[in-house]
């Protein structure tokens, strides 16, 4: 769940926010619809250096018992305690690890390794390889995705998101690519984040590529849109998309159980 | 509205782990409880909660600075209901294989193990983050906490290290995670404890704090 301000927002290759709803709505209903937890991320916070799903966070936590990992804008230890005490069960780091690698190390030892998420945005350059960047696909860094993917592991995190900017958003399947690389390589599970476009994809991801969990939103989020009137703040963002009540030709929207049944007839384990 | 009669629950806090969700837990189902790292909120208790993630020598050092591992010990010897969570099962044990040896508090007899990183030549991915399920193994779940939840049942486990108990009678559950069977619940005497996080597993988690406050006379 992308976050900006109060609102959950959704873009394409992480760029053209659009206002989708109220995150507490959605939260509330993928408990109640059979999600294995949630991720929230504060997508401008980066921008900011500050992460503002305080409240969203606590207020979520009272409610629903599931894990609850929180990322976007967090720089320190001190920022991570802050949202640990929020209520998240794990953080999930990008840009501050990239700048500051020993973070993972110092985090891991303080808060346990489990708790903390780390997050690559790859973005396949023309000549093949795949880049790390930061700033929800922004910034360019300059790091090998695979070189980086190890030291992520040998550092200390408990685990490792892998998105596909490319793909992040379209709809068109994920990397398979790129996930089953990073697989291979690293020691610790691996969650696949972007290009879910229908039950199949996150399927063959998980087969195909070896994922051992994966992140899904435009999927899920078009059909919450589809079947629940959500309020929205239309004075902040972009809410043209939602009014046009329109999905993308690319999603085959469906519910956390049609996934989980998909992924139960390909004989991949999982609670339903 | 303070009810005087209604019994205490302390959960300790040894500065590992998310205690926020455990408590957030307690309130939902009832359960009176505070969060507390002295010793006499533990000897003021009616039961106790050991919560925890993290590393289990890290948690038994801080146990120690904190003066509490002969608080604990001597609450378990007067037979006040414990209830062990992830690190907190673990630090029930005699001793674990984290970074050579260490000492945990001996409530329950057997070692921690670390999973290992391979199995048949196949790479296990460690840490084991994921649902998966519990199932019975010798001791019937009826009469324990466990009482409303269905064999094969999906938990929430965050672990790299497991419990390896001397004795088979004071195994609850069993899991089994890429190939590896272990013991992923236990019950002794007034000691109950989950690897899983019970407060991370939904409503069906939720009836687990439930039934063992209830079976204990805490609601």
């Amino acid at each position: 769940m992308d976050i900006k301000g109060p609102n959950l927002v959704k873009g394409i290759h992480m760029e053209g926010l659009r206002v989708l709803g109220k995150p507490a709505d959605f939260a509330k209903y993928y408990y109640e619809n059979g999600a294995d937890e949630l991720m929230f991320m504060d997508v401008v916070a980066s921008l900011y250096e500050r992460n503002s799903l305080h409240d969203i966070i606590s207020e979520t936590a009272k409610s629903i018992f599931i894990p609850i990992t929180v990322g976007g804008g967090l720089r320190s230890i001190s920022d991570i305690k802050e949202v640990l005490r929020a209520g998240a069960d794990k953080v999930c780091l990008n840009t501050a690890v990239i700048n500051n690698p020993e973070l993972i190390r110092e985090a891991s030892r303080m808060f346990g390794s489990s708790t903390i998420v780390v997050a690559i945005e790859a973005i396949k350059e023309s000549n093949g390889q795949y880049l790390a960047y930061t700033d929800n696909g922004r910034e360019h860094t300059g790091v090998d995705v695979f070189e980086w993917a190890q030291k992520v592991n040998d550092l200390g995190a408990g685990e490792l998101v892998i998105t596909s900017v490319d793909r992040e958003g379209t709809g068109e399947g994920f990397d398979l690519d790129l996930v089953s690389r990073i697989s291979a390589l690293v020691t610790i599970p691996v969650i696949a984040h972007g290009g879910a476009g229908n039950k199949n994809h996150v399927s063959e991801v998980i087969t195909k590529a070896g994922a051992d969990a994966v992140a899904i939103s435009s999927l899920l989020h078009y059909h919450f849109i589809k079947e629940n009137s959500s309020s929205v703040h239309s004075n902040e963002g972009n809410s043209e998309f939602l009014k046009q009540k329109r999905s993308y030709h690319t999603f085959q929207d469906c519910k956390i159980a049609e996934v989980k049944q998909c992924l139960i007839d390909n004989g991949i384990e999982c609670r339903i | 509205m303070i009810n005087n009669n209604l019994k205490k629950v302390t959960i300790i806090d040894y500065h590992l782990g998310n205690l926020f969700s455990v408590k957030q837990a307690c309130d939902t189902v009832g359960i009176n409880a505070i969060i507390s790292s002295k010793a006499e909120d533990i000897d003021n208790a009616d039961a106790l909660i050991l919560p925890g993630v993290g590393a289990f020598i890290e948690a038994m050092d801080n146990l120690a600075d904190l003066n509490l591992i002969e608080t604990i010990k001597k609450a378990a010897a007067e037979k006040k209901p414990i209830f062990g969570i992830c690190l907190g099962l673990q630090l029930l044990f005699t001793k674990s294989e984290e970074f050579g040896t260490g000492e945990g508090l001996n409530l329950v007899p057997g070692t921690i193990r670390k999973f290992p990183a391979d199995l048949d030549g196949r790479k296990v991915k460690v840490p084991q983050i994921a649902w998966n399920s519990i199932y019975e193994f010798e001791k019937k779940w009826s009469d324990t906490p466990l009482m409303d939840v269905v064999n094969n049942e999906f938990m929430y486990f965050v672990h790299s290290y497991y419990v390896d108990p001397s004795n088979d009678m004071d195994i609850l559950t069993k899991t089994n995670y890429d190939g590896i069977e272990y013991c992923s619940a236990i019950s002794k005497d007034n000691i109950f404890a989950t690897q899983f996080h019970p407060e991370k597993s939904t409503l069906k988690g939720l009836s687990i704090y439930k039934n063992w406050a209830t079976l204990n006379n805490l609601i």
